[in-house]
C-alpha cells in the first residue's frame, strides 16, 4: 500500500510536469495551429535558466521562478515575430522545420558550453520531507505538485473566465467567424505563443532542483509530452492537463507492477487511443 | 428606383488564384438602401468577390470602397467594424456555444466591453434580451439553447443571420442565405431580409431565382469572373446573354 501510495505521488508530480508542458503545447497549436517542437529546448533552457541565474548572479530560486519564464516568454515572443510568423502561411511543415532546427540549436548550444552532464543546482528550497503517516513525500515535490496544479486551473479560469480567454477560444475554433465579428485575432497570435514558451520555461525552473539539468533533458520529455497531447486531443487544454496527470501516473505504477513495460505504456496507450478515439480524449474531429 | 450614392463599390477587382482569374475585373457600385444580387453559375467567382469585399481574401488588383472610403487591402476585423457584416457559405459556428451565447457574443464583440478583463456573466446578461429578440427574428427563439452544433441545417442558417445582424451593419452580405432550407424557412428568411432592408443595405449572393425575384433592386449577373448584365431582375431575366448563360434553364 505505501509503495503503491508513494508510487502514485510520484506519478502526480512527473503528470505535473507533462501537464505543464502539454498545456503550452496545447495553447500555442489551438491559436497558431503549430507543433512547437522546440518546446522541450524551452523547457531545458528553463532549467539551465536556473541554474546560471543561481551560479553567476547568486539569485535564488524564487529569483529564477520569476525572471526565467519572463525572459523566456520575451524571446518565444520574438521568435515567433521574426521567424514563426513569415512561415505562417506555408504548409505547416515549414514551422515544424523550424521549431525542430530552433530545439536542436539550442540543444547543441548548451552541449558546446556545458558539456554532457548534469549541472547540479545550488538553490534547490524545502530540504527534506513532508511526513504523513504512512509515507513521506519531499516537500519540494509537494511543492512542485502544487504549483502545476495551480497554474493548470489559472489557465483554464484565464481562458474560460476573462475577455482575453473568449477572444482567444473563439479564434481558436472559428478564426474568420471572429474576425467577421471585428476582433482583431492577429494581435493575440504573438502573446500566446510567448505564454506558451513561458509555461515550457516554467516547468523547466522547477524541474532544476529535482531533475538533472542536461543538454539532453528536454529532447528526452518532450516525446512523451507529444504522446500526451496527442492523447488528450491536439489543441484541447482539458485534454492536455487530464492526459499529463493520466500518464504520469500510468508510468509511475507501470514502474511498480509491470516494469517491462515502463517505458512502452505510454505509446501503447497512444496506440489504442488512437484506434478507439483518432482525434484523442477530449479532441474534436475537425470539420472543414 | 432614384439612383442613391453608391455604399459598396468596387473598381476593376481582380483575383488571381496562381494564373486563374477568378474574379476577372469587377466594376460593381451596390447603391445604398438597395438589396442588391449576385447571381451566376458555380464557379462564377460570387463567393470569391464576397471575400475579397469582406477583406477575407487580398485582391490581385483593383480598388474596393465603402462609403466612398479605400477599404482595398483592410484587414476583416476592420472592414467589420465599419459596418460591413458577412455569413459565410460553409457553417462557421461554434460547435458547443448555445445559439443564444452565440448571438450574446456577437453583440458584445460590437459593443466592446472595453477594457474589461473579467467577462463576468452580468456583463453577458446584459445582451441576453437582446440576442434573445434576434432569435425570435430569425424563428430560433424556440432553440436559444441548443448548442449550435445540435441544430439542423436550416436553423443554422438561420442562426448565422442572427449574427450578422446582431452586428447591426450598415451593409449586411449574405452567402447564399436559404440554401439548403425547407420552404417554410425560405419564406421566413425573405420575409425578414425584407424587413431588416428598412434600414441597411443588403449584398447577396442567391440561386434561388424566387428569392432573388421578390427582394432584390439590382441584380448582378457574373460569369467566368466577369459581370455579363447588370439592371433590374426583370430586364436582366430577359436579357439574351443572361437567359443563354444561365437562366435559360430555370426560368425562361
Amino acid at each position: 500500500m505505501t509503495s503503491f501510495l508513494q508510487q502514485a505521488f510520484n506519478g502526480l508530480v512527473s503528470g505535473g510536469f507533462y501537464a505543464l508542458l502539454a498545456l503550452g503545447l496545447a495553447v500555442i497549436f489551438g491559436m497558431l495551429r503549430v507543433v512547437n517542437f522546440a518546446h522541450g529546448a524551452l523547457y531545458m533552457l528553463g532549467a539551465f535558466g536556473a541554474v546560471v541565474l543561481s551560479d553567476s548572479l547568486g539569485l535564488g530560486f524564487w529569483w529564477a521562478l520569476l525572471i526565467v519564464p519572463l525572459v523566456l516568454a520575451a524571446a518565444g515572443m520574438l521568435v515567433e515575430r521574426l521567424l514563426v510568423h513569415r512561415l505562417a502561411a506555408l504548409d505547416p511543415l515549414y514551422n515544424f522545420l523550424l521549431t525542430f532546427g530552433i530545439a536542436l540549436v539550442c540543444q547543441d548550444l548548451m552541449r558546446m558550453k556545458y558539456g554532457s552532464h548534469s549541472q547540479p543546482y545550488a538553490g534547490a528550497p524545502f530540504p527534506g520531507s513532508l511526513d504523513l503517516g504512512l509515507f513521506t513525500f519531499p516537500t519540494y515535490q509537494v511543492f512542485v505538485l502544487c504549483v502545476a496544479a495551480v497554474v493548470c486551473l489559472a489557465v483554464w479560469l484565464l481562458l474560460t473566465r476573462t475577455r482575453i480567454g473568449t477572444v482567444v477560444r473563439a479564434a481558436t475554433e472559428r478564426p474568420e467567424t471572429t474576425r467577421a465579428f471585428g476582433i482583431d485575432t492577429g494581435r493575440w497570435v504573438t502573446p500566446v505563443f510567448g505564454f506558451g514558451a513561458g509555461l515550457a520555461a516554467l516547468a523547466g525552473v522547477l524541474a532544476a532542483p529535482m531533475r538533472a539539468v542536461n543538454s539532453s533533458m528536454g529532447a528526452d520529455l518532450i516525446i512523451i509530452v507529444f504522446a500526451v497531447v496527442v492523447i488528450g486531443g491536439l489543441g484541447s487544454i482539458p485534454g492536455a492537463v487530464t492526459a499529463g496527470f493520466l500518464i504520469g501516473m500510468l508510468q509511475a505504477l507501470g514502474n511498480l507492477y509491470v516494469p517491462v513495460l515502463s517505458q512502452t505504456s505510454v505509446y501503447l496507450l497512444m496506440a489504442v487511443v488512437l484506434l478507439v478515439r483518432p482525434a484523442g480524449l477530449f479532441g474534436k474531429e475537425e470539420h472543414a | 428606383m432614384s439612383q442613391s450614392p453608391a455604399i459598396l463599390s468596387t473598381q476593376n477587382l481582380v483575383k488571381e488564384f496562381q494564373g486563374f482569374r477568378a474574379v476577372d475585373g469587377v466594376d460593381l457600385n451596390v447603391r445604398e438602401g438597395t438589396v442588391h444580387a449576385l447571381v451566376g453559375p458555380n464557379g462564377a467567382g460570387k463567393t470569391t468577390l464576397f471575400n475579397l469585399l469582406t477583406g477575407f481574401l487580398p485582391a490581385s488588383a483593383g480598388r474596393i470602397a465603402l462609403g466612398g472610403r479605400d477599404i482595398t487591402g483592410q484587414p476583416p476585423e476592420h472592414i467589420a467594424r465599419l459596418g460591413v457584416a458577412r455569413s459565410f457559405q460553409v457553417t462557421s459556428l461554434f460547435a458547443e456555444v448555445t445559439a443564444c451565447a452565440h448571438v450574446e457574443l456577437a453583440l458584445q464583440a460590437t459593443a466592446g466591453l472595453g477594457r474589461s478583463f473579467w467577462r463576468s456573466d452580468k456583463q453577458m446578461r446584459r445582451f441576453t434580451s437582446r440576442a434573445m429578440e434576434l432569435l425570435d427574428q430569425v424563428g430560433l427563439a424556440r432553440h436559444a439553447t441548443r448548442s449550435a452544433g445540435s441544430l439542423p441545417y436550416g436553423h443554422k442558417r438561420a442562426l448565422e443571420l442572427a449574427l450578422a445582424l446582431a452586428l447591426d451593419p450598415k451593409v449586411l452580405l449574405l452567402d447564399e442565405p436559404t440554401a439548403g432550407m425547407g420552404l417554410e424557412d425560405v419564406d421566413r428568411t425573405v420575409a425578414l431580409i425584407g424587413r431588416v432592408r428598412e434600414d441597411r443595405t443588403v449584398v447577396m449572393v442567391e440561386h434561388n431565382m424566387n428569392v432573388v425575384g421578390s427582394l432584390a433592386d439590382t441584380v448582378t449577373v457574373l460569369q467566368h469572373g466577369r459581370v455579363l448584365a447588370e439592371g433590374p431582375y426583370r430586364d436582366v431575366r430577359s436579357d439574351p446573354k443572361v437567359v443563354e448563360a444561365y437562366l435559360g434553364a430555370d426560368v425562361a
